[in-house]
């Protein structure tokens, strides 16, 4: 079974603690069984015109400095790669995180064409993502889950019953910019929904019911819709299995499907709010014992602002 | 009368779970009286789970899935919260939660009763075959759904689907009933259901009215399969 676990710190001279109070969280939620994890972190924005690109590749040894090198090649003299803003690339193992002020779209374009084997796992002001096959402990350590910091994040255990086991197919999915979406359960109608946004000229890089759901709901954010709303319209739109657990720059959004099949519980003190597939995942949390816990209903929406 | 006996104490946070249980299943069935104390239990699955003993227990804190599952004659009580399937298919006994407990509590419990001081979250009691539940709270959707035998008395109020697909268990609710499943009816309270309820809440310790209750059973419409009642199933 799929876990899923997010975690919102209310107050700021906390925030350094987010990735040591995340990570147990994380890996107990591993015991569900998982094949392959993942993390999305929010934190302070970046300025205006600048976006973190959280980059993938599956190549052993990659040469991201030559990414780098390349990049700027390319870029030269734009915005973004000027002397008071350089683009920079900070590796960690096969991902990185490319800083940058050049437009997204031409990014994407970039990389699509100049390096195939890099996928952009995420793009935003405040979004930095990290996901891949492998017990969830091993993937904690191997990214630093633990020294992470920002002001909230979401993660995922998978143990996949649709589609393959790879790091692109693992959760957090993500659409747009700032926007993340992890998800337990499963849904019959991807497809059904795959066709409708793909009509609408939306782009799709894997096969997995979950990503379905996720540039669903980012499709009507882009709409103008509020995250509200747009939960609304997929409440009506998406069949199956869920509890969804969202994260934009600020704020994190917990949802579970009209029979509320697949579990959540929340614990919210003055510190923070937690959300897990097990309380047994949030007891270690520091002034648990008079957090005020509850499971959320169906097909509410509950929300938490930074 | 048998002299007080000291408490024995399990540290969840210094011994497994597995020894634990098997404390618990191996040395103290001749202990008849023995109570036993579960400290830390952080929301371990599956404690205190297939006891056979006159004993008592209690877990101080949040217990995970199936705490008390299988339970015959031992009595445990969880302060704090209980996950999903609390008192699975107990036997007899009593398993009391002095939170809130999750989904399926009791689900297709024989006998014995489990008192949820709380809430308890959706199917509640769900083909319970025998066991008898009272509900300090609300019970969330499609409580007592295929219920074969039982009551399941709950104080507060009812989710949407109430008794869907009931067999014989009995439900009574003293709160608002937010819908009933197919085939589940409100009936009339009678003078043995009132009797029932009162039966009950003086076992968990309640103090509503029992007159205050309302019946709800099986119309008994869907035993058989019957084309006509196709629109039923829905």
């Amino acid at each position: 079974m799929c876990g899923i676990v997010g975690l919102l710190l209310k107050k700021r001279d906390k925030r350094r603690d987010l990735g040591r109070l995340m990570t147990p969280m994380f890996t107990c939620m591993a015991e569900r069984g998982a094949d392959s994890g993942g993390m999305a972190v929010f934190g302070k924005p970046l300025a205006d015109a600048s976006r973190r690109f959280s980059l993938f590749t599956s190549a052993r040894g990659y040469d991201w400095q030559g990414l780098l090198q390349s990049f700027r090649q390319t870029f030269q003299g734009e915005a973004g790669d000027g002397e008071a803003a350089p683009a920079r690339i900070e590796p960690l193992a096969n991902h990185a995180v490319l800083v940058s002020s050049v437009d997204p779209s031409r990014v994407r374009a970039w990389l699509e064409d100049a390096e195939p084997s890099v996928h952009v796992l995420s793009v935003g002001r405040s979004i930095e993502l990290y996901k891949d096959m492998g017990f969830p402990n091993e993937i904690a350590e191997r990214y630093g889950f633990a020294e992470l910091s920002g002001s909230h994040c979401v993660g995922h255990t998978r143990m996949a019953t649709v589609s393959e086991v790879t790091p692109i197919h693992a959760h957090p999915f993500t659409a747009g910019e700032d926007f993340c979406l992890v998800h337990n359960g499963s849904l019959s109608n991807p497809y059904m929904l795959r066709r409708m946004l793909e009509s609408q000229g939306i782009a799709f890089d894997t096969d997995n019911d979950t990503e379905a759901a996720c540039r669903f709901i980012e499709w009507r954010l882009a709409q103008a819709d509020t995250l509200d709303t747009a939960l609304r319209h997929a409440f009506r739109k998406l069949d199956g299995f869920y509890t969804l657990l969202m994260a934009t720059s600020d704020q994190i959004t917990l949802v579970r499907d009209p029979f509320a099949c697949k579990p959540a519980v929340v614990a919210e003190t003055d510190d923070y709010v937690a959300i897990s597939s097990e309380f047994r995942s949030l007891a270690h949390l520091p002034g648990i014992a008079e957090a005020d816990i509850f499971e959320p209903q169906p097909e509410e929406v509950y929300s938490w602002k930074v | 009368m048998e002299g007080v006996k000291p408490a024995v104490e399990l540290d969840l946070s210094q011994r497994t779970l597995r020894e634990v249980n098997d404390y618990l299943h191996h040395k103290i069935s001749e202990h008849k009286g023995l109570t036993v104390e579960i400290l830390n239990p952080a929301g371990a699955h599956g404690i205190a789970v297939g006891l056979d003993a006159p004993v008592s227990v209690h877990v101080r804190g949040h217990a995970g899935y199936y705490v008390a599952g299988m339970n015959k004659r031992a009595s445990v009580t969880v302060h704090g919260n209980a996950g999903t399937g609390v008192a699975e298919n107990i036997m007899s006994g009593t398993v009391r939660i002095k939170g809130n407990a999750s989904t399926g509590a009791a689900a297709s419990g024989q006998g014995g009763l489990v008192v949820i001081e709380g809430y308890a979250s959706s199917r509640c009691g769900i083909s319970m075959k025998g066991c008898d539940i009272v509900v300090g709270g609300n019970v969330g959707h499609v409580s007592g759904f295929m219920a074969q035998a039982g009551r399941l008395v709950v104080c507060g109020d009812a989710g949407a689907g109430l008794g869907d697909s009931l067999y014989e268990a009995v439900i009574y609710v003293r709160g608002k009933i937010h819908g009933l499943g197919a085939d589940a009816r409100e009936e009339p309270m009678t003078e043995t259901d009132r009797a029932s309820v009162a039966e009950l809440l003086k076992k968990a310790g309640f103090e509503q009215d029992p007159g205050e209750f309302k019946r709800v059973a099986s119309a008994r419409t869907l035993y058989h399969w019957n084309a006509e009642h196709r629109g039923a199933y829905g």
